[in-house]
């Protein structure tokens, strides 16, 4: 329980942090909303009015937390360009990008899990080497190259998909789904070599131990012994990893709706950051923040569960 | 298999040699291309590889090989500048947090996880939206955003050291205390650091090019591999050797240098 609290302390202090310095940083760049919405060639009075109405002479950290208590309760400020509320803006757009991550989340652990206690079972074998070869180039692939790579093989030679022919998931989600599932493969991929190869060296590693020794001797088979004692310990690096690429798996669905032409949140940002549209960019880089902060604190949660020891050291 | 008197692993052997061809083909792109590479030439639009040239030429008739070269280029000296702003900074933070420990340590480690919690393309994207875009920036987005792993690994190191003997003598023989942290413990973090630095430098690549691919690092006519595959996606059905050459170099150099690492650790 106190290890369980130390960590949430420790989330709520990074998420301060983070929304902070995100404030400070677009807070330091010349024009601001007042300027934004009068345009620049408006005379000095009107302008220093309008700022006073809205508030913008306030000392920042005033300014901060009345934006973090807006934020809080879903208010993420009005669009520069577009003069709409930043939330409205994102709420079609945000399951688009979280349902990618998860999908891409799911085919990473569907198929790294029996693959990587496959080649750990059977090491050294022909099939073995032969999947850490693969392993060993899919994780030098950029996803977005294995986006077009998907794109050539799938939707242009196979014609299993049409590139750019995305649809909604509000207008139809079976189409939907059957679009997304192929930015996801390029998103896990190269997710999924590294999990293997960390699950097979973890495995391996783990099963020189002792215990291993004494559950073998207790007349247990291969199959009972890497089931009920190894994997449990061998897991604890690989649920890591995982915590670490689910927040990589939502950035990287940022590259990825480029390569396959989805409006997702990425696409929001891109063009947000090129029209300086700052109260959007703002916003979504601190809801992605926040997601990736809330992952991490998951995973030590789940760790301290599966690794009483790490709780113990805690107290 | 071996080499010089030495017995070295097989990803060894591949690893340097993948690394030791791109690196030839960075130098020699940094001297000499086939072509000039913005030199445009309407007959050859999108043409296949031949043996005028050998990646066939883009959208504008501009050869491809040639591009490539330069790209690489790009990509590695942003690779590794960025690396090296995250190294040695990440270094210096993490031998003194680490040898002195204390209130400093505690407070650089707090802020060392809120930088690690921060997904390094996502700060990037936040240095380009307030800087604007170009290469330099994103060298200075990914430097920082590489320093803290560097500080961690090397904090951890000089934690393990400073109880050491050899380091007490040091400290009762009157050697500086600069001296002690730089001379006498810093060489014994290398191993370790040299593994780390490759990763780092495949982490750097990978960013880059996606940076690139999505408009805001090295900006065109100027050559980036991670520009060249968002150009190319346009004619993937009618040119794909377009995407495959540039993607390709990626992943050969992305390989070469994990597979040293994984040799070296």
């Amino acid at each position: 329980m106190k290890y369980f609290l130390r960590k949430f302390v420790t989330m709520a202090v990074t998420i301060l942090c983070i929304s902070f310095l995100v404030y400070l940083a677009f807070d330091i760049i010349p024009g601001d909303a007042a300027l934004a919405a009068l345009g620049t060639d408006v005379e000095p009075a009107r302008l220093e009015a309008l700022r006073e109405q809205m508030g913008l002479n306030r000392p920042l950290i005033e300014r901060y937390f009345d934006w973090l208590c807006d934020f809080c309760r879903g208010d993420f400020g009005t669009s520069y360009k577009y003069n709409l509320p930043v939330a409205d803006m994102i709420a079609s757009k945000l399951p688009v990008t979280v349902i990618m991550a998860l999908i891409s989340f799911v085919i990473m652990v569907a198929v790294s899990l029996p693959v990587g206690i496959y080649t750990a079972k059977h090491s050294g074998g022909r099939i073995d080497r032969i999947i850490t070869i693969i392993n060993q180039v899919m994780m030098s692939v950029p996803h977005f190259f294995m986006g077009i790579i998907i794109t050539y093989v799938f939707g242009m030679v196979l014609k299993l998909f049409t590139p750019g022919g995305f649809v909604s998931y509000d207008v139809d989600f079976l189409g939907f789904i059957s679009y997304i599932i192929f930015p996801c493969m390029a998103i896990a991929l190269p997710k999924t070599a590294m999990s293997v190869k960390l699950l097979r060296g973890s495995c391996i590693e783990e099963s020189r131990k002792d215990y291993v020794r004494t559950a073998y001797s207790k007349g247990n088979n291969t199959s009972r012994v890497l089931y009920g004692h190894v994997l449990k310990n061998a897991m604890i690096p690989v649920i890591t990893l995982w915590g670490m690429t689910l927040a990589d798996m939502l950035v990287g669905s940022i590259v990825i709706e480029q390569v396959f032409n989805i409006p997702g949140i990425g696409r929001i940002l891109l063009t947000s950051i090129s029209y300086r549209d700052y109260p959007v960019v703002e916003a979504v880089i601190v809801l992605i923040a926040l997601v990736v902060v809330v992952a991490n604190f998951c995973v030590d949660i789940i760790y301290g569960i599966m690794d009483p020891r790490i709780n113990v050291g805690a107290e | 298999m071996k080499l010089l008197g030495k017995k070295y692993p097989h990803n060894f052997i591949i690893g340097a040699v993948i690394t030791g061809i791109m690196l030839l083909l960075i130098i020699v792109g940094f001297f000499y291309t086939p072509y000039d590479i913005t030199k445009m030439d309407s007959a050859s639009k999108l043409a296949p590889p031949s043996l005028n040239h050998l990646m066939g030429c883009d959208n504008f008739g501009r050869d491809i090989f040639s591009r490539v070269l330069k790209g690489m280029g790009n990509t590695f000296v942003i690779a590794l500048l960025t690396v090296l702003i995250g190294a040695v900074t990440g270094t210096v933070v993490g031998a003194l947090t680490g040898y002195f420990g204390g209130w400093p340590d505690e407070i650089l480690m707090r802020i060392n996880d809120v930088l690690f919690a921060f997904p390094s393309i996502l700060l990037a994207l936040v240095f380009v939206s307030i800087f604007g875009t170009g290469k330099y920036n994103v060298v200075a987005a990914l430097g920082i955003a590489f320093i803290p792993s560097f500080a961690r690994i090397v904090r951890g190191e000089f934690i393990k050291y400073r109880e050491m003997d050899y380091v007490k003598s040091a400290r009762l023989e009157g050697v500086g205390t600069l001296r002690i942290i730089f001379v006498h413990i810093l060489p014994n973090t290398f191993t370790v650091l040299m593994s780390s630095l490759m990763i780092g430098f495949n982490n750097a690549v990978l960013a880059e090019a996606g940076m690139s691919y999505l408009g805001i690092g090295v900006q065109p006519p100027d050559a980036s591999l991670g520009s060249m595959l968002s150009e190319s996606q346009t004619y993937l059905l009618s040119a794909p050797w377009y995407a495959i050459f540039p993607g390709l170099m990626i992943i050969l150099l992305v390989l070469g240098f994990s597979l040293l690492a994984d040799a070296s650790a």
